[in-house]
């Protein structure tokens, strides 16, 4: 059930924050690559390398691929896109909207976690497609390079000469 | 491997890539056409071989089977609109549609099937389209096979097709093979990423060759953003040049002036290149009951490997789902199975973390089903609406409704028995709610009690249709069956945006033929000869 405190807290005080959040635009690859690092080993757990050498650089790389990602949509997408990365890098509508109170590298796994599942369940539309987005983003970039297919058992493209 | 079309271009064949384009260009002919797909692919060649000059404008790029490399991250972006994540608006359901030369005849699985009987059927009584019988409409779709060299697929299928013919054959419903348009296939599986073997019969090999042989002219990276008209008719279309990016407008125009145009840019553009161009709608029918097949995905894996990546992407199917109701019934569904490739996997696939990585280490056993709903028939399945977003460009409206939902819930049953008919030992809906299934009675259960809902429930689509849709008189369509727009005199309609409804079956033999047929008498008109012998 969707309380009407709930509904405020999203519907009006998200679309006043989200306008708020769009004018203070923050450096917006800086935002976005903050965000980003912090999501993309929630999203790929179990995908990603445990704790090693390996993993921020596979991070790094990951973060690079979506950022190509998004480059390559359409201008009105982009713009989307871009809004919804500002929601999250905006310190208040990470707290209300993505319910995440500490920074998104401080933010451990279990309330990222938290925070991809309450969007994913969400009521709002919005949010679900929010949670949607990301989820194509991060799972684009990963899946698109050849260096994760050996473990899942994807020989890649055949030879034609 | 050899490049025809590279051989063609280095032969003198008239292409300008609008994104080296350093002036403002104004070029004339006797026909511009607007998309180089299907539609625009057969006006080409017809228009051209009566000997008239055309145009051809494609928005996309000019990518060739050299450029064809069979990876998702070089495909999705170069070869579709939107680098394959076009949504409607609610992002419900994700479209895949071709943005470049070809169109999506480039990108498409080869799934070749004619105008079924019961649409035709339905669009001559409940739609007034009488000339378009299926006895009338038997030549042109013969010819085009013919042309296209569509077949059933000689092969046997892939272990993902195998799959739905085992599970489909052991409960008694009947499968048969797909006819694909492809010659000397090598049957490798990446059809979706553009043909590197050049087997693929699509307009990219075929139908565009010929026009420009003839002297046509292509414009690749070029948006038609605007016709111009006076009076009743169409004088011109306002091009914007794109950068090499595809995605920005560099500042070059180029207008281009014709007698007669014809759209061809597919079922959300066409219909929005005429909303931008503030085209006369007096019945407010324009951009209205556009339709998805607004598909449904189910996931098994097996405990021996499937492979779906590899070998003809579809090469089975079974109708026995539309069959079970009339045609403006409880809608019905066809099944297919899609290829399988990392990205189009893992994207699909619902959940995320160690959930989804454990689905995802299994992807060589992984096998899929499709359920393509059968919209536009039912009078609560209206489809969708294109409007125009801020910039101009569009954005298909499609609201998922309960005739829909009960229809999906249908068809996540139907593949989930299937799948374990053939063997599976674990299904899933793909849907967020489910977390899938061991046993077939665990599934029925299971997906009986799921909350079918827009965004909980994956819904995608490869074939758009409708829009400006053909009817016996403009109170209740854009165009006539001849594809003539019925207030514009010199503009025609030739692609998927004509249908009054869904086709009930992947669409590009319907264009095909349609446009067979249409392009043929527009050639005639236009030419004064008489109408071509097609082939």
């Amino acid at each position: 059930m969707t309380t009407r405190r709930e509904f405020l807290k999203t519907g009006v005080a998200g679309a006043l924050l989200l306008n708020v959040a769009g004018c203070t635009r923050p450096a917006q690859g800086d935002g976005r690559t903050v965000v980003l690092t912090a999501l993309i080993p929630v999203f790929l757990d179990g995908a990603l390398p445990p704790a090693g050498a390996t993993r921020p650089e596979l991070i790094t790389r990951t973060v690079a691929g979506v950022d190509k990602a998004i480059a390559g949509l359409s201008l009105a997408t982009q713009k989307e896109v871009g809004e919804l990365f500002d929601l999250l890098s905006f310190t208040p509508t990470r707290m209300i909207v993505a319910g995440v109170w500490s920074t998104w590298p401080e933010a451990s796994p279990e309330a990222i976690g938290k925070f991809l599942e309450s969007w994913r369940n969400s009521r709002f539309d919005l949010l679900k497609s929010g949670y949607a987005a990301l989820r194509d983003l991060v799972f684009s970039a990963w899946y698109a390079r050849p260096d994760t297919w050996t473990a899942i058992g994807y020989p890649g493209p055949p030879k034609v000469e | 491997m050899r490049d025809p079309f590279r051989e063609g271009l280095a032969a003198g064949w008239n292409h300008i890539d609008a994104s080296a384009l350093v002036a403002d260009q104004a070029l004339e002919a006797d026909v511009v056409i607007v998309g180089s797909g299907a539609g625009g692919g057969v006006t080409a060649e017809l228009l051209s071989g009566a000997g008239l000059k055309v145009i051809i404008v494609e928005e996309g790029p000019l990518r060739t089977s050299s450029d064809f490399r069979m990876l998702e991250s070089e495909a999705y972006p170069m070869l579709f609109q939107e680098s394959a994540s076009r949504h409607t608006a609610d992002k419900a359901i994700k479209i895949l549609q071709g943005r470049c030369v070809g169109g999506s005849t480039t990108v498409n699985w080869t799934s070749s099937f004619r105008t079924p009987p019961a649409t035709l059927h339905w669009w001559q009584t409940a739609h007034g389209l009488k000339n378009l019988s299926v006895e009338a409409m038997a030549p042109w779709f013969a010819a085009m096979e013919q042309r296209l060299h569509v077949g059933l697929w000689p092969l046997p299928p892939n272990e993902n097709n195998a799959a739905l013919v085992r599970g489909a054959e052991k409960l008694g419903i009947p499968v048969a093979v797909i006819p694909r348009n492809v010659k000397m296939c090598w049957n490798l599986g990446y059809c979706g990423m553009g043909c590197p073997t050049n087997a693929k019969q699509s307009m990219l090999l075929t139908t565009i060759p010929v026009a420009l042989s003839r002297g046509a002219t292509l414009i690749s990276l070029l948006r038609a953003e605007k016709l111009e008209f006076s009076g009743s008719k169409a004088i011109a279309l306002d091009g914007l040049a794109l950068k090499a990016d595809g995605l920005h407008p560099s500042g070059i125009r180029v207008k281009l002036r014709a007698r007669q145009f014809v759209l061809a840019g597919g079922a959300i553009n066409s219909p929005a290149l005429l909303m931008r161009s503030k085209a006369v709608d007096p019945h407010g029918v324009l951009g209205k009951r556009t339709f998805l097949h607004p598909t449904l995905v189910s996931a098994a894996l097996f405990d021996t490997p499937i492979r779906a990546y590899a070998g003809a992407p579809q090469s089975v199917y079974s109708d026995h789902f539309l069959k079970q109701a009339a045609v403006d019934g409880p809608l019905g569904f066809k099944l297919e199975a899609p290829p399988l490739h990392p990205v189009l996997l893992a994207t699909t696939l619902h959940g995320w973390g160690e959930a989804h990585a454990r689905l995802m280490r299994e992807f060589a056993n992984s096998q899929a089903l499709l359920a393509l709903v059968r919209d536009g028939f039912h009078p609560e399945s209206q489809g969708g609406r294109v409007t125009l977003r801020d910039d101009g460009s569009p954005l298909l409206d499609y609201p998922l409704n309960e005739t829909f939902w009960e229809a999906a819930r249908r068809a996540m049953l139907a593949m989930a028995e299937i799948q374990f008919a053939a063997g599976a030992r674990w299904v899933t809906p793909v849907h967020e709610s489910a977390t899938g299934y061991t046993t077939w009675g665990e599934a029925k259960q299971g997906i009986a009690n799921l909350p079918f809902a827009p965004l909980r429930c994956r819904v995608v689509s490869a074939h758009v249709m409708g829009g400006c849709a053909m009817a016996d008189a403009p109170e209740r369509g854009v165009v006539s069956d001849e594809g003539r727009h019925f207030q514009i005199d010199n503009l025609s309609v030739h692609d998927g945006s004509l249908f009054p409804t869904s086709i009930g079956a992947n669409p590009q033999l319907s264009i095909y033929g349609l446009v067979a047929r249409n392009a043929s008498l527009l050639a005639a008109a236009l030419s004064g000869r008489p109408r071509p012998a097609i082939l």
